[in-house]
């Protein structure tokens, strides 16, 4: 039976930054995931904001984690090729009882550190957001909120604790485990695995793997549906900020703001429901995030859709995340990252380093990592077609070339799954969502992907 | 090191797209000796969107022959390249820079290249899921008749077993075709429109296939965690229904292929997804013009060709006359409900000829009675029409030139 130091159930943002600390960290560790790749939970569908933390709860553990993700991310962007787009954010009125709120939020935002958060007239913020519709009364901006890559984040961070010696399990599901003599043995899919702690990023099923491990949980999740339209990249010219509506107690609201790959989106919903898989859209819904679009901002009704998608938020009953040890400190449970876990991951995994301590680590932590070169997606910086020698763009909308379709299917992580490919290259993630390429894909990916793109045998 | 200065290269015309309108254009313009034109084209070898479509009908009207695609594709292909068309195939423009210079990249790296006129031959797709708003899950089986010919007729790749059809339009019955090819068996057909949008003797083809057409159907779901494995939908007397399918083709609904437009400087017309032109093809930007389906969702491709040849003509009077286009434009405009769209959007009042005889109409609705053209007071056209969306629908354009209206022209139904 292998054995390790650590192993990290769930392979979501939140467990491929844990993997890479404690990795980095000179643990051995081992990633174990149900799904055939990683980012198959919570992470797989988000507004991909990098959040300063301006207006969490101040004094909660969720702040500490996204203000030091904040920081931690801006430290290590630049060597692990994480592109960033500081577009600032501006929380809007439009109406007087709005207006009337907008103080007592600079106000916590200051009292969470962020500094810079100030008010804007409204001459201000039209002459920075020329395409805003009428009738906004006033607002404030947050410079330092930036729009990142979901996917290449997450995957930059597990890439990087692979390279220094983690291993991943992926379409391997943790069924059960019991903690003897001082070490967990975790029963898998794939026969037992001995670790010395285990750390439960499960996500949408926290509460279920505490349940099965420690036989209780603390917290139960109730997933949050977000829905989101997408707009084709000739929206971008339209807004430059993240623009934000002023939350009520029960939602952030649905936001408008560029990607990092170019397109405009709004959204996301906020839909309690049972279950933990349905990630649906629903027509009427999607069209009305697309009417509060063009409502926001009036030109969204001559562009295109290019996308439509929902994720699911592990919320729970708590408000803040539910990080708690267990069985003498043999047992961390990462809970309810319910809607900033992109932004806290790197946050999160310092704090779960700082509770369980490195004295029982295989090795020291090492000093000079070795540092991943996951492919640069941002439509803001420059992209593989911009440089010669490929042979062809097999994806027109995205311009994804040949030579970025094989990196990511030889590469150390390779897809196992169409979605798998289209989160490293971005392959049929535009405007044609695959008229001009699914068929070439289905050619170069044939015996490639462990869910092939097409069923039949022909 | 010693300075680099990049020699960059100028052409008579690039024509952007090597698909049917681009090739006979690029070949017209070859047959008129403009001087050097180079069509640019994305895929690896030029014909356009009949390249993928191993089926017929195609060149019945230019070349008195029933042919499949690929055989048509190859004989635009090979007419260009005769006259000494230069083909650069792998090449995608990604740019549209004001007055003719384009943004390249193929393998050899990204490049510009300056041409005195440039014409947009970039096509239609058809419209995703969503932006039809379908919802439900999100699993793989899910394409347009576009990437299943593809698959079928260049991969010989079978993607499903029993997929359902979204769609009831001519493209929809191509797929039907393309199923067939490799045994795959539809279930059914489905549309939201309350009927059959294709003519109706192939609402016949569905009886005798026995496949079930359901129009007028109402929010439609595709359900499936991995795969494809039903459509949900209200049928027309408001039940809920559920078909099994293995995949979904979201067939039809074309829209310009205008993403270089989008995002550089020409004009784009909301209605048609595609440039705004004047009756030469002209664009805003006069270095521009632009010809086949890019400027309407959708034509046959015997009617973009011949487009194509028509533009070629006017682009070589435009290159040997200079350009007219400041002479004075008038826009035309619809103000009807039932109307989508007019091609051209604007026209050139500086008396230069040879222009497009017809005023093309898109429809949302059937029109039957009668449809005017005005300006301000004076009536300029007046005629009956009784038509269906997706068919050809035309009205006179000469008159309404010669009349060379001092305001905007103002298409729509007469009360
Ligand atoms: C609509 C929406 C918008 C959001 N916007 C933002 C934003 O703008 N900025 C931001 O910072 N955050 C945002 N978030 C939040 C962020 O996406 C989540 O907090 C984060 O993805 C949570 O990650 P996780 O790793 O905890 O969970 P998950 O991604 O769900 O990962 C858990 C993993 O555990 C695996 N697993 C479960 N059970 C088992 C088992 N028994 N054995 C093995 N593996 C198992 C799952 O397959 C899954 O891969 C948003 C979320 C949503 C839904
Ligand atoms: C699925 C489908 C089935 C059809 N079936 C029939 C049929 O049976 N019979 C019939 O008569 N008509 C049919 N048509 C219509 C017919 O294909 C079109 O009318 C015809 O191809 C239009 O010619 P075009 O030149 O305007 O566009 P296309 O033939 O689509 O050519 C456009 C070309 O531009 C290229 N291009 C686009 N952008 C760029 C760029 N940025 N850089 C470089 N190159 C670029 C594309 O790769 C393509 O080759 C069908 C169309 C579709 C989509």
């Amino acid at each position: 039976m292998e054995s390790f130091d650590v192993a990290i159930i769930g392979a979501g943002v939140v467990g491929c930054a844990v993997a890479r600390r404690l990795t980095l960290d000179g643990a051995r560790v081992v990633i174990v995931e149900k799904a055939l790749d990683v980012l198959d939970g919570a992470s797989k569908g988000n507004s991909a904001i990098l959040h300063t933390g301006f207006d969490a709860p101040p004094g909660s553990l969720e702040h500490k984690c996204i203000a030091a993700g904040y920081k931690e991310y801006h430290e290590i962007a630049g060597r692990l090729g994480l592109p960033i787009l500081r577009s600032g954010a501006l929380v809007l009125a439009w109406d007087l009882e709005q207006l009337a709120n907008l103080p007592d939020l600079v106000d916590k935002a200051h009292r969470n550190g962020v500094a810079d958060v100030r008010m804007l007239s409204v001459e201000e913020i039209q002459s920075r957001e020329p395409y805003l519709a009428e009738g906004v009364c006033g607002g404030f901006e947050v410079p330092g909120e930036s729009l990142i890559d979901p996917w290449t984040t997450a995957h930059a961070y597990v890439l990087q604790a692979i390279l220094n010696g983690a291993e991943l399990w992926r379409g391997t599901e943790v069924l059960d485990g019991r903690l003897t003599a001082g070490a967990w043995t975790l029963e898998t899919g794939k026969g037992e695995l001995r670790a010395k702690r285990v750390i439960n990023c499960a996500g949408l099923y926290g509460d279920l793997i505490d349940q099965r491990l420690l036989g209780r949980a603390d917290f139960s999740i109730t997933p949050r549906k977000g829905q989101f339209v997408v707009f084709d990249k000739a929206a971008s010219d339209l807004v430059s900020a993240i623009l934000l509506p002023v939350p009520t107690k029960t939602t952030k609201g649905i936001v408008i703001c560029r990607t990092i790959f170019g397109n405009v989106l709004v959204g996301p919903t906020a839909e309690d429901q049972p279950s933990r898989v349905d990630a649906s859209t629903a027509r009427e819904t999607l069209m009305a995030l697309h009417d509060r679009g063009k409502k926001i901002l009036p030109a969204l009704a001559d562009c295109e859709v290019t996308a439509t998608y929902a994720g699911l938020r592990p919320a729970s009953q708590f408000q803040d995340y539910q990080i708690t040890m267990h069985e003498e400190g043999t047992y961390v449970s990462v809970g309810a990252i319910r809607s900033t876990g992109l932004s806290a991951a790197l946050g999160i995994a310092s704090h779960v380093a700082d509770l369980i301590g490195t004295r029982d680590f295989a090795d020291d932590p090492i000093a000079e990592p070795l540092i991943p070169e996951p492919n640069r997606l941002s439509a803001y910086h420059a992209r593989d077609w911009q440089v010669s020698g490929y042979s062809s763009i097999v994806c027109h909308c995205e311009l994804v070339t040949d030579r970025e379709i094989e990196a990511a299917l030889s590469g150390p992580m390779p897809p196992a799954t169409l979605d798998g490919l289209k989160r490293r290259t971005r392959v049929t993630m535009g405007r044609c969502q695959g008229f001009h390429c699914t068929a070439e894909l289905a050619r170069i990916t044939a015996g490639r992907l462990r869910r092939p793109i097409v069923c039949g045998d022909a | 090191m010693p300075e680099q200065i990049a020699t960059k290269e100028n052409v008579t015309v690039a024509v952007v797209g090597g698909g049917t309108a681009g090739l006979a254009l690029a070949s017209e313009l070859m047959r008129l000796k403009v001087g050097k034109v180079v069509v640019l084209e994305r895929e690896a070898e030029a014909g356009g969107v009949p390249r993928h479509c191993g089926h017929y009908p195609f060149g019945l009207r230019e070349y008195a022959r029933l042919m499949k695609g690929p055989d048509y594709a190859k004989r635009n292909r090979e007419a260009a390249a005769a006259l000494g068309v230069d083909i650069r195939t792998g090449t995608t423009v990604t740019k549209l820079h004001p007055g003719g210079e384009l943004g390249l990249s193929a393998s050899a790296g990204t490049t510009t290249l300056s041409a005195d006129r440039v014409v947009l031959c970039t096509g239609v797709r058809e419209s995703s899921r969503a932006e039809r708003f379908i919802g439900g899950d999100r699993p793989d089986g899910i394409v347009s008749t576009g990437a299943l010919q593809s698959m079928v007729y260049l991969e010989g790749i079978r993607p499903f077993r029993q997929p359902i059809i979204l769609g009831s339009e001519l493209v929809s019955f191509s797929a039907i075709q393309t199923c067939q090819h490799l045994g795959i068996r539809p279930v059914a057909m489905i549309e939201e429109m309350d009927r059959l949008i294709a003519r109706r003797p192939l609402g016949l083809y569905l009886l005798v296939k026995s496949m079930p057409l359901y129009t007028g159907i109402t929010n439609p779901r595709i359900i499936g965690r991995e795969r494809v494995e039903a459509m949900n939908f209200i049928d027309r007397t408001g039940q809920a229904k559920r078909i099994a399918a293995d995949g979904v083709i979201v067939s039809g609904r074309f829209r310009p292929e205008s993403a270089l437009m989008r995002d550089g400087h020409l004009e784009v017309d909301p209605g048609t997804g595609g440039p705004v032109i004047d009756q030469f093809g002209r664009c805003s930007d006069p270095a521009y013009f632009a010809a086949g389906n890019l400027l309407r969702p959708a034509e046959t491709s015997g009617f973009c060709r011949q487009e194509g040849i028509e533009t070629a003509r006017r682009v070589a009077h435009d290159l040997e006359r200079g350009s007219t286009v400041d002479q004075g434009v008038v826009r035309i405009r619809t103000a009807d409900p039932a109307l989508r769209f007019v091609v051209p959007q604007r026209i050139d009042l500086s008396g230069a000829t040879g222009g497009m005889t017809h005023l093309y109409l898109g429809l949302n609705g059937p029109v039957r009675g009668t449809m005017a053209a005005t300006a301000g007071a004076e009536t300029l056209w007046k005629g009956r029409l009784n038509t269906q969306p997706v068919r050809r629908t035309r009205i006179p354009l000469d008159g309404i030139v010669r009349a060379a209206p001092a305001q905007d022209v103002v298409v729509g139904r007469r009360a």
